[in-house]
């Protein structure tokens, strides 16, 4: 839940400037996995800045989240290198069985699965990441098992 | 202990570290970097720990979990000294072994160690390895032999005296003369030249300054300068203050990219160390010149790895790049003059300083001094990190070095400078590898990259993979840009999905050669050459997709498909099992079928078959 003595020490460590915004914004996606409204609010507020500003830098970076995240996090890497090396397959895969695309999250919130543009561990190729456990050399075919780890009962599939 | 005030202290210090740093000692490291850690060598390395105390070895033998080795294909990797014998793909259970035979006897440990790919001998020694021999390496030399959290250990290898000398012996003037005579450019892209853009940023106007170091490493496929701060950040931290000292700043900064999280706090550790030792902060060893350092963490933004877009970004807001009618040297970071380096550039000063312009400027090509670290990866064997002179070919670094393609077929392409380069024809792989000729050849040096890729690899695809990138990470300031790589964007899908159009390349240069000349920053006038420069290139495969409705490489979903060898089916059922959509039916024992209007191309038949019985065409 969102309590404003933890946004108010996040603040008071930076200092409310402009310059340590997005510290300020990283800060408070550490303790809640994402930014809540009323986080932002209360910050805009405190920085005495209209809530657009401060909007305009959350949306911005890609690292920041305005929804809820789930409570696994999947990352297939989709670099140049695992590109070429079939991450593409893999990340169709993560998409099919769970029912979602890239930068959503499952209805029941268990995972959220996001594609990135390179983890740097290309030997390692196609690369999938749960819960920053590596995956290396991934395959299609090897995604529903790596899921069965985390979803603590079968994925359902379509098939 | 309390800070060092003076040269004199310093080199007390220095000293002390060296009587204790014994180098006929035996050492074992294990590689901490990225891909070898997701391998398991924090497992080796905490085994190592159990068995040498278990064998009353611990007051003998050091144990270092180090930076990263390079050589990534192989991890987790563990070097012993004195004799540095290399040994790869360790897991726990070889610990005990290495630990008998290699620590206690002397021996080598056979199956451990790498065998030659040609002639399948093995190897005993690191600097034997063809991927070590044929490189020259300087930035990278120590990331195998020092631990990156303990500033006595990049001491000990002679850390920090260029800071000395420069502070005590030169002038900010002569540092710049010597970067300025070294030759040194920049190298996260561009190229400029490094002492140039010092003495610009020296010679403008105002008493606030700033430098920066530029660590948002966002090429795919490029993880060079996050293994230097990780594996040594010391050395890049030392180039920064040299370089404050030089342009008169008082405050600098590295700007990181956040999904980097060991390298932010290796970088941040560093600078606690550095700080606490009198060697930042005041009055640096009583020299009377005083600097700060912040580390600032990206929110995930290609662009801010972009000059302008980067100051934005450490101002607080969002990162959109500016036009550059005013140089940063002369109004950057918040109006002041300021400079701003890539990783590597910075970690290159100590090494100049140290030894001298010209044995810098002995390396390299007329106009490329000094060496660049490559991250070599894609359909090559050796996958990892290199550091060689500038003007090595291509074909060496891919054959030598990188022992050749690792499927067996043949190399098509190699993609450097990531999305603001192009792809380099296998029958250009002789060319040295320089700024100057990597951009006649319609590529970019970026900031080091390089992609190897077989016949596999669909050059319309990836043409269409870099333009994807381009049009997420526009941020949209500029039309040329934004409108330019999504309209890009969508002719090349619609290639890929059999539905070009003729007139569709000369299209694509179209719009191409308008996001050059129109667009505001260099994501945006470089993100037209993966297309432009493949069109150059393999244009008969973008003909092939447009007229004949065909991928050559097999791999655009749309224009394929995957059919069962009716020879290599043994009827064993693995492929039927595992697809998704139900699409292959057939007996035991008997040819399977796949229904082409159920198949959606995902290829895990092809991947679990046993018996090569997959067809794609």
């Amino acid at each position: 839940m969102f309590d404003v003595n933890k946004v108010d020490a996040i603040i008071e460590k930076h200092g409310a400037e402009q310059r340590a915004l997005t510290a300020m914004l990283q800060d408070i996606q550490g303790e809640y996995n994402y930014l809540p409204r009323e986080a932002l609010e209360h910050l805009a507020q405190k920085m005495k800045l209209p809530l657009i500003q401060v909007y305009q830098v959350a949306r911005f970076y890609r690292a920041f989240s305005l929804e809820p995240r789930g409570k696994h996090s999947i990352t297939v890497c989709l670099g140049t290198a695992c590109h070429v090396r079939g991450g593409v397959a893999v990340a169709d895969q993560v998409g099919r069985l769970l029912g979602i695309k890239p930068g959503e999250t499952t209805k029941d919130r268990r995972f959220s699965f996001d594609t990135v543009n390179c983890l740097g561990c290309c030997a390692l190729g196609p690369v999938m990441v749960v819960d920053g456990q590596y995956y290396g050399k991934m395959a299609a075919s090897k995604v529903e098992r790596v899921l069965a780890k985390y979803s603590g009962e079968e994925v359902a599939t379509n098939a | 202990m309390p800070r060092l005030t003076s040269r004199a202290e310093f080199e007390a210090w220095r000293q002390s570290i060296l009587a204790s740093w014994d180098p006929s000692k035996p050492c074992i490291t294990v590689c901490g970097g990225t891909g070898c850690s997701a391998l398991g060598a924090k497992e080796v390395t905490a085994a190592l720990g159990r068995e040498l105390k278990k064998q009353g070895l611990q007051d003998k033998v050091d144990l270092k979990m180090t930076g990263c080795h390079g050589f990534c294909e192989r991890g987790p990797l563990v070097v012993v000294y004195p004799q540095h014998i290399f040994y790869q793909s360790v897991t726990a259970d070889d610990v005990p072994d290495i630990v008998s035979e290699t620590l206690i006897k002397g021996n080598p440990l056979e199956r451990k160690l790498y065998k030659d790919l040609v002639t399948g001998e093995p190897i005993v020694y690191e600097p034997d390895v063809p991927f070590y021999r044929e490189q020259h390496r300087i930035l990278m030399k120590y990331n195998g032999l020092i631990i990156p959290t303990r500033i006595q250990d990049y001491i000990a290898i002679g850390g920090y005296q260029a800071l000395c000398k420069a502070l005590f012996e030169m002038s900010p003037e002569q540092v710049i003369e010597e970067i300025k005579r070294s030759g040194l450019r920049g190298r996260g892209g561009a190229g400029f030249p490094t002492g140039r853009k010092w003495e610009e940023c020296r010679r403008a106007d105002g008493d606030i300054k700033y430098v920066i170091c530029n660590a948002d490493e966002g090429d795919p496929g490029a993880y060079q300068d996050r293994s230097l701060v990780e594996g040594n950040p010391h050395s890049i931290l030392e180039g920064i203050i040299i370089g404050a000292y030089a342009v008169g700043a008082h405050e600098g900064f590295i700007y990181i990219r956040h999904e980097y999280p060991l390298a932010v706090e290796h970088i941040t550790r560093a600078a606690e160390q550095a700080e606490e030792y009198g060697l930042l902060g005041k009055n640096i060893l009583g020299s009377g010149f005083d600097f700060t350092f912040k580390v600032h963490r990206g929110a995930g933004a290609f662009v801010c790895g972009e000059s302008s877009a980067l100051m934005r970004s450490i101002e607080g807001y969002a990162g959109e790049p500016r036009a550059k009618r005013i140089h940063a040297t002369e109004k950057g970071l918040w109006e002041r003059p300021t400079v701003l380096n890539n990783v590597k550039t910075w970690a290159s000063v100590p090494h100049i300083i140290n030894n001298g312009a010209d044995w810098f400027a002995q390396m390299g090509t007329e106009t490329s001094k000094g060496t660049m670290v490559f991250s070599l990866v894609g359909k090559v064997n050796n996958t990892g990190l290199v550091e060689v002179p500038m003007g090595a070919t291509l074909r060496h670094l891919v054959y030598d070095i990188g022992g050749g393609i690792s499927s067996g077929k043949r190399c098509k392409a190699v993609q450097t400078g990531g999305p603001s380069g192009g792809c380099i024809p296998e029958r250009l792989l002789d060319l040295p590898v320089d700024y100057e000729a990597l951009t006649e050849a319609g590529s970019i040096m970026g900031s080091g990259g390089l992609i190897v890729m077989d016949e596999d690899t669909c050059m319309v695809d990836v043409a269409r993979y870099f333009l994807h990138f381009t049009m997420e990470e526009s941020c949209g300031k500029c039309t040329a840009c934004r409108e330019g790589s999504r309209r890009m964007y969508e002719i090349l899908e619609r290639i890929v999905h059999g539905k070009g159009q003729e007139g569709d390349i000369e299209r694509l240069q179209e719009i191409g050669t308008t996001m050059i000349n129109g667009s505001l920053c260099a994501l945006g006038r470089m993100a037209p050459n993966p297309v432009l420069s493949t069109i150059r290139y393999f244009r008969e495969e973008y003909e092939a997709h447009i007229r004949d409705k065909r991928c050559p490489a097999a791999v655009c979903k749309d224009l394929i498909t995957y059919s069962i060898i009716a020879e290599n089916c043994t009827g064993c059922g693995v492929c039927l099992r595992n697809c998704p959509q139900g699409a292959i039916t057939g007996e035991k024992k008997q040819v399977h079928h796949i229904d082409p209007s159920k198949c959606i191309r995902c290829g895990i038949c092809r991947e679990v078959c046993r018996f090569d019985a997959i067809k794609v065409e």
